[in-house]
């Protein structure tokens, strides 16, 4: 029992903590709930199209309606792939920026830096997703490609005519979106961090980047952990922005020249015009497969981070 | 919420209560409520405003997509559905009682490309708009292309196809053509709003195709003739059934409904693609307004008659200009009597 609780329970007098405690026990319960209710109603919504499709969905490749075959592998290997490359992309970035905003930046500038990060978080998708067909997409093509070409042509990754539509665009884009987020949380958990913290560091004798890593980086480490899962989820989710560029072909290819499709994208291009039962639960099927994704994506994040804590040298929260 | 907003929404609320009940009976004062494809929203949205002006019926109208449509007509949530392909037998079962198409205009889908140096009027034949789609010609170059296009100088480049990634009667169009000129086409890929492409890459929209093919040099793609035509988009010709090249207009899809008037069944549930006559453009289809052949509600009913007598007459002046092809006064003729079909309790709407 909670120390409020256990408060509550000895002093017969607090009779107004019940009540409270039952209602914030309601919210608290209103997320489970919620997420019940919706995967009830995918389920539900997808029925004919799991009963006859079942687990095969996950594994074929067809995506048919006018044959009605219907699987969904590409589309879950275009989401898994292109949002891991935005992360890849994102984390150094975001915590690089992170760690200048909150441990190095001059005063002056803390605030318009800031500023900016913010108003990146708020630009709508469908205008990153026109910057990204019409700025980023040229020069994917003409001058990123051809360079990674050149360099690393040799890797089955960047192989293929360079289109500047594709996964590697896709990933830019996401990166560009959730950069903000890590960004943005990243600094003020860090700024959060006590000042003694830092100074026993540099009482010890540790350089400024030894000071980051040792007393700041593990101390914030939740935080920027939850900062990277919003930017995960984010980028899992992105319609609009991907679908400009991504260019909408279910395959599943090597090379990140080539075109790819997600699973949000295929849902808001076809749902509209979609006629037919099964065409239509086939859909629904497919956004509960993204939340499944979406499930099996945030659980291995945190797997991974749980390993990663169990190194030496840092320095759990309380 | 704050108190204004209350404020206002209760007297909003009142408003629109008064206005309701001060309205005259018969058709003035009735709203007739539709909802389906987004392609003609332009033009429903015009028609609305006139004809709220001069008969004070209020037609609402939501673009949800001709799915959508076709799903709250069937649910009959709306007084008339609208749809760029026509209903299938199986979703006129679902939808019980007599089921009517009226075609309302025509939209064309034509070929656009963009080859560096090559301007437009670029000749397609039927085999080699398909085999490009089906992935068999992959060569601006190919014999077969400059067979018909000797004044161009084509490079030896790939040809990036660019289709739509989202559902649309504009594929349905394009693909419903394709597999009339082509056995192949129809047995691999088939048609529909939305397919499985053997090549090419998907933009969203119109807007989305327009977008890649303009960003990707030696592209070639598909979109609407009106946002062709609004964006200066490059297009080509198409060969239509009597070995023309004819250039997309909105007056030679017009054409394309005349050649077509002896082959479009009385239901008018058919893509007019490839028809016969000379002038026709064959890339082409109608799009339609669904109603129930029998009404339930005298009173709608009769707005909702008389408001597509006016759409099929009146209303088609203001097509050209949204750049729409407007009907054939030989099908407008035809269109009369079906909606003089229409009946309401058993008895005809229409006098």
């Amino acid at each position: 029992m909670s120390i409020a609780g256990r408060i509550a329970a000895a002093s017969p007098a607090r009779t107004g903590d019940r009540p409270f405690q039952i209602l914030l026990a309601g919210m608290a319960a209103a997320v489970p709930v919620i997420i019940g209710a919706i995967l009830v109603a995918l389920i539900a919504a997808g029925w004919p199209a799991i009963q006859r499709f079942g687990v095969r969905f996950f594994v074929t490749s067809t995506w048919d309606p006018v044959a009605g075959t219907f699987g969904v592998l590409p589309f879950i290997y275009g989401t898994v792939v292109s949002s891991a490359l935005a992360l890849l992309i994102a984390i150094p970035l975001g915590l690089g920026a992170a760690i200048f905003l909150s441990e190095l930046v001059p005063g002056w500038l803390r605030a318009p830096i800031g500023f900016l990060v913010e108003l990146l978080a708020a630009i709508p998708s469908v205008v990153i997703g026109l910057w990204g067909i019409f700025v980023l997409v040229p020069w994917v093509r003409a001058v990123l490609s051809p360079v990674l070409k050149s360099t690393l042509g040799f890797l089955p990754l960047f192989s293929g005519p360079p289109l500047g539509i594709g996964m590697l665009t896709a990933g830019l884009v996401l990166s560009v979106m959730i950069v903000p987020f890590i960004v943005a949380v990243s600094t003020e958990v860090m700024r959060a961090v006590p000042r003694t913290q830092r100074e026993a560091a540099l009482a010890l004798g540790a350089t400024g980047w030894e000071t980051t890593r040792t007393a700041v980086l593990p101390y914030a480490r939740s935080g920027i952990v939850g900062a990277i899962f919003l930017a995960l989820a984010r980028a899992l989710g992105e319609t609009m922005a991907v679908t400009m560029v991504i260019g909408n072909v279910p395959q599943i290819r090597a090379s990140l020249f080539a075109p790819a499709y997600t699973i949000p994208a295929v849902i808001a291009n076809e749902f509209a015009e979609a006629t037919g039962d099964l065409y239509l639960a086939a859909l629904v099927y497919a956004g509960l497969v993204l939340f499944v994704v979406t499930v099996a994506m945030n659980a291995l994040a945190r797997l991974l981070v749980r390993r990663v804590a169990r190194g030496p040298a840092l320095i759990r929260e309380q | 919420m704050s108190r204004h907003a209350v404020r206002a929404l209760a007297a909003g609320l009142v408003l629109a209560a008064l206005l309701a009940g001060a309205a005259p009976s018969g058709a003035q004062g009735v709203t007739l409520n539709g909802a389906g494809a987004t392609f003609p929203f332009p033009l429903y949205s015009k028609w609305s405003q006139v004809y709220a002006a001069e008969k004070g019926v209020q037609i609402n109208y939501q673009s949800i997509g001709s799915g959508g449509g076709i799903r709250q007509f069937i649910a009959k949530t709306v007084d008339f559905g609208a749809s760029d392909g026509p209903m299938t037998d199986e979703q006129i079962a679902q939808a019980g009682g007599r089921v009517l198409h009226i075609p309302m205009v025509a939209g064309a889908v034509v070929p656009v490309y963009n080859v560096p140096g090559v301007g437009p009027g670029l000749n397609f034949t039927p085999d080699v708009l398909t085999d490009i789609f089906l992935g068999k010609i992959t060569k601006w170059n190919d014999p077969r292309l400059l067979r018909h296009n000797a004044s161009f100088r084509l490079p030896a480049t790939d040809i990036v196809v660019v289709h739509r990634s989202d559902g649309s009667g504009t594929t349905a169009i394009w693909v419903n053509y394709l597999s009339k000129v082509s056995a192949e086409w129809k047995q691999r890929v088939g048609e529909g709003t939305s397919v499985n492409w053997p090549t090419g890459l998907g933009g969203k929209g119109n807007e989305g195709v327009a977008g890649v093919v303009k960003q990707t040099p030696n592209s070639l793609g598909y979109v609407e003739l009106a946002y062709a035509l609004t964006n200066q988009m490059t297009f080509g010709n198409v060969q239509n059934g009597a070995g023309q090249f004819i250039r997309p207009s909105l007056s030679s899809t017009t054409k394309a409904m005349e050649g077509a008037l002896s082959s479009i069944p009385d239901d008018y549930r058919v893509f007019f693609t490839n028809p016969a006559g000379k002038d026709g453009y064959p890339v082409a289809g109608f799009t339609w307004i669904l109603i129930y052949g029998d009404q339930s509600d005298p009173a709608k009913a009769k707005a909702l008659v008389e408001f597509l007598w006016w759409a099929t007459h009146e209303g088609q002046k203001y097509a050209p200009t949204l750049l729409y092809a407007s009907l054939p006064k030989s099908l407008v003729t035809r269109i009369e009597r079906t909606l003089r079909s229409v009946t309401a309790k058993g008895s005809p709407v229409m006098p």
